[in-house]
Formats: structure tokens, sequence, C-alpha cells
């Protein structure tokens, strides 16, 4: 798809985000932003899914994870706006009696969704998981799972860099949503992370890195990362974003991680969001 | 005098044992089951399976919480994962993978847990798992299993295979008489009445069904006759055999090796309390970890062997 359409439909995304979050008062807009345009190129332009007909097995089909589950804000429009499930159930995020929980489930049969998720640092062992049935299976389409840098501080996804390469499990594409922030305050107050990529590296990964903000970035870097399928390595993707992106008073700070915007704030950030596929 | 049906004897197994062949029977059974283990293929028997089916064998390396989300993973494109390491890692390391990817996800992963409770013996309370029954009957989707025999682990082992959801299979260490037959029908949620009696109930799980076999008939000679029931399944729990049952002796024992607190016997309770309150006596471990010891020497310390069990079906008659 063209960068301009997506951009287009990144827009709306972000505009369904800000929403969604205003409306129960509840969620986290920062990270959701945050990850828009790479979820939006992910589904839009890379992924070989069937919207129309989810099946559970996926199979010769791509899977996606969420393994920093909280920003299913962004997910849920993207699932909706590929054709998932009616963009009108946008409105019940995080309601009572709503198939769109607070966080990712399987539990009430929402289209597009596999694994739950939330509780971090599981999602990278679920895809390596899922990539080696592809194996067994003979299927060759792809495994990716999204990570968030403060998720890294959980032990268990360092348990899966090891498994995965050492396994050579070279069907998994994972990307970290490197923004640098966590809820608490700064990465590198609450927890310093030290160098991403040499950790990654070190650990036998096939690392890339790609501004998470530039749709014809995260083009040319997932169809790189794609290249290297097949190559007895893991592919890691350290994509630098800013939490909040989009809407500036939310750029900048942890503050917007897990804080929703009040009426007025909403109107002040759907101004800088362009209407561009109708609100649900 | 109470003459008591005679149980025989057919070998003396591991109930582990039991676990390995059924793995493979299962593997041969249908290629969609696929294995994992977290550094304890020898003690866990899983090396058969490992050496016939090895491309569908997932050695994980010491990394349960990854070994459990991947096994959900697995389930995606259709495979039935068998994960394998003891009970504690099993569960209290992992809870919180098991809770979100394979309960509430509702994965169709079969998790198997040897080495429970008292009986691994020398290795200590660390390693002795006395709570792994609570945590697992706790999770919503979750079916909690707990074989007595060889042959009954066997045969749970590939049921559960055919049975669609999350399992837990829960077996032990040592080496115990085996009773049930070889070519037994196990199902799933359905208890064994072992012997016939009138009046108490003995319910037990696990390696607490033969000593409780051996209590009846200590009991036999006491003139009380002692209906014994096997309640391999803790969840779903068979209520109507534990109401039909008590309907006939008035009272009731349950017994496991396992902690008083959130196990098989806290779920008869509940089943009696809502149906028809019995008086019940509980032989289980009273609120305490374990030690170092022999199994048998455990078994007695902790007031879960032979005599435990006669001791509390006596208690119980009298509150009749």
């Amino acid at each position: 798809m063209e960068t301009q359409e997506l951009n287009k439909i990144a827009s709306q995304v972000r505009r369904d985000i800000v929403r969604m979050v205003c409306e129960c008062n509840s969620g986290h807009p920062g990270g959701s932003l945050g990850c828009t345009d790479f979820l939006t190129t992910l589904y839009f332009h890379e992924m070989k899914h069937n919207p129309a007909n989810f099946s559970m097995n996926a199979t010769n089909e791509d899977v996606f994870y969420l393994s920093n589950g909280h920003i299913s804000p962004v997910w849920y429009s993207v699932l909706a706006r590929s054709g998932y499930f009616p963009v009108s159930e946008l409105s019940g995020f995080r309601k009572l009696g709503s198939r769109l929980q607070g966080h990712p489930s399987t539990d009430k049969n929402l289209p597009g969704i596999r694994m739950a998720s939330g509780s971090l640092g599981q999602g990278m062992s679920c895809a390596i998981g899922t990539a080696l049935t592809k194996k067994l299976n003979n299927d060759d389409s792809i495994v990716y799972s999204l990570h968030g840098d403060g998720e890294l501080q959980e032990g268990q996804i360092w348990e899966a860099a090891l498994y995965a390469a050492g396994n050579k499990v070279d069907n998994l594409i994972s990307t970290i949503d490197y923004n640098g922030r966590q809820i608490d305050g700064d990465l590198d107050d609450v927890l310093p992370m030290g160098n991403l990529v040499q950790k990654w590296q070190a650990f036998g990964w096939e690392v890339l890195e790609m501004d998470g903000h530039n749709i014809d970035e995260i083009k040319a870097t997932l169809a790189k990362a794609k290249s290297f399928v097949g190559n007895g390595k893991p592919i890691m993707i350290v994509m630098t974003t800013e939490m909040g992106q989009g809407v500036d008073y939310m750029m900048g700070t942890h503050k917007w991680h897990g804080t929703t915007p009040n009426e007025e704030q909403l109107a002040d950030a759907l101004g800088q969001l362009e209407e561009t596929l109708g609100d649900y | 005098m109470i003459e008591t049906a005679e149980i025989e004897v057919l070998g003396n197994k591991d109930t582990r044992s039991g676990f390995g062949e059924g793995l493979l029977e299962a593997g041969k059974q249908n290629e969609n089951v696929v294995a994992l283990c977290a550094d304890l293929t020898g003690s866990l028997k899983m090396n058969a399976f490992q050496d016939e089916f090895s491309n569908r064998f997932f050695q994980v390396g010491i990394a349960e919480a990854n070994m459990m989300s991947m096994a959900a993973g697995m389930t995606i494109g259709g495979k039935i994962p068998f994960t394998g390491t003891f009970a504690n890692f099993s569960t209290a390391r992992v809870y919180d993978q098991i809770r979100q990817s394979i309960a509430y996800s509702k994965k169709n992963v079969k998790i198997c847990a040897s080495h429970a409770g008292l009986t691994l013996g020398e290795d200590g309370a660390t390693h002795q798992t006395l709570e792994d029954i609570g945590m697992m009957k706790m999770l919503p989707n979750m079916t909690v299993i707990v074989p007595a025999d060889f042959n009954q682990t066997k045969q749970a082992t590939i049921a559960i295979a055919k049975h669609e959801g999350p399992v837990y299979l829960r077996f032990g260490r040592p080496k115990v008489p085996i009773f049930v037959q070889p070519d037994a029908n196990f199902q799933i949620g359905k208890a064994d009445t072992i012997l016939k009696g009138t009046d108490v109930t003995i319910v037990a799980c696990g390696h607490l069904v033969w000593k409780s076999i051996e209590a009846a008939k200590e009991l036999a000679k006491q003139g009380i006759s002692a209906e014994v029931i096997n309640m391999h399944t803790i969840k779903p729990l068979d209520a109507q055999a534990v109401i039909d049952s008590v309907a006939k002796t008035g009272c009731i024992v349950t017994a496991e090796e396992h902690m008083i607190n959130g196990g098989l016997g806290e779920s008869i309770a509940q089943v009696l309390s809502r149906n028809t309150p019995t008086p019940q006596e509980f032989v289980a471990v009273n609120d305490t970890f374990g030690e170092s010891g022999t199994p048998d020497e455990l078994l007695t310390k902790y007031n879960i062997d032979t005599p435990d069990v006669v001791k509390a079906a006596l208690d119980v008659i009298k509150r009749k």
C-alpha cells in the first residue's frame, strides 16, 4: 500500500485511540500512539492475513502477538479498520460486556486475537511456540511479536531470547517499541537497559533498527527483516518511537503512559489528527 | 470380621513411568502430540518419546516460564503440547504464564508434573510441592487429574491427549503398587469405586489410594466396612459419586498427598456442605512444609500414611 494511504489510516487509528481511552476514562494512550505507524504498516502493508475469515490456527497466515498488551487501543483500532470486527465495537473498549477487554483476550472470541496478554514478558515465548508449529506444519508464513522496552525487564524475555537463537527460530520477527519510557519514568531512571542492539546481537539475533514514525522506513525495514527469514537466526527490530506520537502535549514525557485525556484535551488532540476514514 | 474383596497387586512401578509410556503411545496415536521438557527428560521418563519423535520433542533448558508460554503458542496450528518438569516448577514457578496463556486463553496444553508431594523424598521442601492441586484447581478452564498408579497414569496420559482443553496431570517419583487393570477405561471426571462398603467412605487420590485400600483391609479386621473411591479427577469433581456414597455410609475421610488447604478434601467438603452436610476427616498435610527423608518416613511423620487413614475413619465414624 502507498505510504500516503498508510499515513491516512494511521491518523484515523490515532483518533480512534484517543477517543477510546477518553470515553472510558481508562487505558494507555502513550504507547498506543507510539506504535500506530508500525502496526498500521504491518497489518495494511506487510502481513499475509485474512481478516474476513479469522481462524485461530492461522494456517498459511502470518501471526502477530502483542506482548505489551496494555497498548490494546492501537491493536483494536488496527484490527477493526482491517476488517476483523465492526469499527463500531471500538466504543465498547473497557466497558462491561464488551469483547474489547482492557488487555487483549481470547475469552470473548474477538477476531484477530489468539492469546491473552497484559502480564508482561510472555508474548515472545508464545510467538516462538507458534513459529515452531509453523515449521512442523511446513507452513512458511511468519510470526511477528511486539514488545515494550520496559517489558524487556522481565526475565522470561531473555529465556525466550536464548531459546530462539539457540534453536534457530528464524521465522520470527520481533520488534521492540524503544520509546525510552515506562510508567514510573524514563527507562534509564527506572532500570537502565544498556545497549539494546548489542544485547540482542550478543544473544545471537539478527538485529535491525528503524524509525517507528517513518512509514517508508518501516516498510523497507520489514522487507529487509523478511529477507532474513530462513537464515538460521531470529530477527529483532529495535524501533525508535516517541510515546504519545501525534498529540503534542503527550510527547516528551512518560506521563501519558496510563493517563487519559479529558474532553477538552480530547478536542485538542483530535484537532491535531485528521479524520480520514470516518470516526467510529 | 468383614471380608474385603481382594485387590490384586499387578506390580510395583513409579507413576512417572506410566506417564512416559502413555506419552509415547499418545505420540503414536496422534502426530500433533508434541512434548517440551525443561532439562528433566530422564526424571520425567520422556526419553522414549524423544527417541521415537525427535522432531516433535523440544528441550527448552532450565526455563520453565518460556516452556509454558511456548506450549501455549504451539497450539496455534493444532499441536497438542505436553510439558514436563517437576510439579513445583510446573505450577508455582509458572503460575502467571499458565493463568494468562493457557487457562484464560483456553489453550490445549497438557501440563505434566512429576515428583509431586512428600514422596519426592530426600530433595526436601524446596521441591516437595503440596500446594499444586489447589493452585491448579482454582484456575477456570483447568482440568486437574491425579492418577493412582502406573497403569492409571498411562491411561490418563493417553486420555488427556484426546481431551480438548488445558489439563494438569500430577504424578510422582516412587515405585508404588499397581492395582488398576491395564485395560481399564479411564474416564476424566468419573470416579472409580474400588471397594464397596457401608460404614465409612474413603475418597483418595494419587499415592493415597493404595494407602486407603490398605486402611480398608485394616478396618475390616475391626469389623468396619469401608467404601474406597479413587477420585483421580479433582476437577471436574465427580460430586455424584461422593453424594451417593455418603448416603450409604453417613461419614467420609479424604486422603491426599497435599496440603489440607486447597486439596481434594476441600473440594469434597464444598460438595457436601452444599448438598448433604456430612462428618468429614482430612488426611492431608497440615499447613506445614515438608523436609528431607525417605518417602515412607515422610508419609509417617506428616500423618498421611495408612494408620492415619485408619484413625481418621475411626474418628469420623464416632461423629455420625
